[in-house]
């Protein structure tokens, strides 16, 4: 049987923009992935706070959704994002890491459904939430 | 009665020019993602430099779905700015100097964002103008869609609500 996991952990490791930010890949497997972001300055949105820039924190959600999707049992393998929307509840606390987890909840042959929450050490409050469509595609 | 004389052109563009770069160089976050912004006029258009970093899908290759939606963000959240500081700039109540250094000087923040992914990035350039669609004393709405090669076939459009900065009152 071919092991999913690792070929998703694979997949997202050889991301060049996933490398660029840091993200590494810490939990995967049945449609739930987890990846992390270490605080970098060069990643910060608004110099006068030092909070990391919502764009950033959309590329980790983004990507932790996709591994989400590839991760599920019924997924065949690549994935694609349809439509990701994300609310950002507050801002992620200078210095920490950020962890984003998300859930496939439901998958079809053609589209896969996922949410996705971002955090960091303060594990109260998300720092943003996100919901979106994937496409379902062979390897 | 005469009309006020015109500013010589080089002060409006100085002028112009140096407070959008005060808005934008500010930003860590858009240095490292290398986009640019170019204005003609009052509008502005954002620009994706490519680099190689920015890649998602190697295999394609395809630009990260995440580097599309902080392009279009940014793009959105310095529109939104540029149209809200450029009264006082162009008053003279705001310079660039200011915009860089004045630590009570608010940005407008992102409240949510909807990314439309019409079709893969492709490893090159990319541009995006946004549209404010309503910007109120506390909330805008703002639309923005970003294209390579043909202004005609974006590669992704996005929705994002925005709350504007407030201004400072008494005893806050």
């Amino acid at each position: 049987m071919v092991d999913k996991a690792a070929i998703a952990r694979q997949f997202i490791e050889a991301i060049p923009h996933a490398r660029a930010l840091g993200m590494t890949l810490t939990e995967i497997g049945n449609g739930e992935a987890a990846i992390t972001m270490p605080y970098n300055v060069e990643l910060v949105g608004d110099p006068r706070t030092g909070v990391i820039h919502g764009g950033a924190v959309f590329a980790v959600l983004d990507t932790c959704c996709g591994a989400a999707v590839m991760s599920h049992p019924s997924a065949p393998g690549g994935t694609a994002t349809i439509d990701l929307r994300i609310d950002y509840m507050r801002a992620a606390t200078p210095g920490q890491t950020i962890t984003t987890r998300a859930t496939c909840y439901h998958i079809t042959r053609n589209v896969a459904f996922v949410r996705a929450t971002a955090m960091d050490e303060n594990q109260d409050l998300p720092v943003a939430t996100a919901s979106g469509s994937f496409t379902v595609e062979g390897l | 009665m005469a009309r006020k004389r015109p500013e010589p052109v080089q002060v409006v563009k100085q002028r112009r020019d140096a407070a959008l770069n005060a808005i934008v160089d500010g930003v860590p976050y858009i240095r490292f993602m290398d986009f640019s912004f170019d204005r003609r006029g009052d509008e502005l258009t954002g620009v994706l430099n490519y680099d190689e970093k920015l890649i998602g899908n190697p295999i394609l290759p395809a630009l990260h779905g995440g580097v599309t939606a902080a392009f279009l963000e940014v793009t959105a959240v310095i529109t939104l700015s540029w149209e809200y500081f450029l009264p006082s700039i162009e008053s003279g109540e705001l310079d660039a100097e200011q915009i860089a250094r004045d630590e009570t000087i608010r940005f407008p923040k992102t409240v949510d964002f909807t990314v439309d992914y019409l079709r893969s990035g492709l490893p090159r350039d990319a541009y995006a103008r946004a549209i404010i669609s309503r910007s109120g004393r506390r909330y805008a709405s703002v639309r923005v869609e970003a294209w390579q090669d043909n202004h005609a076939r974006p590669f992704a459009q996005a929705t994002g609500h925005f709350l504007m900065p407030q201004p400072m009152t008494k005893g806050s």
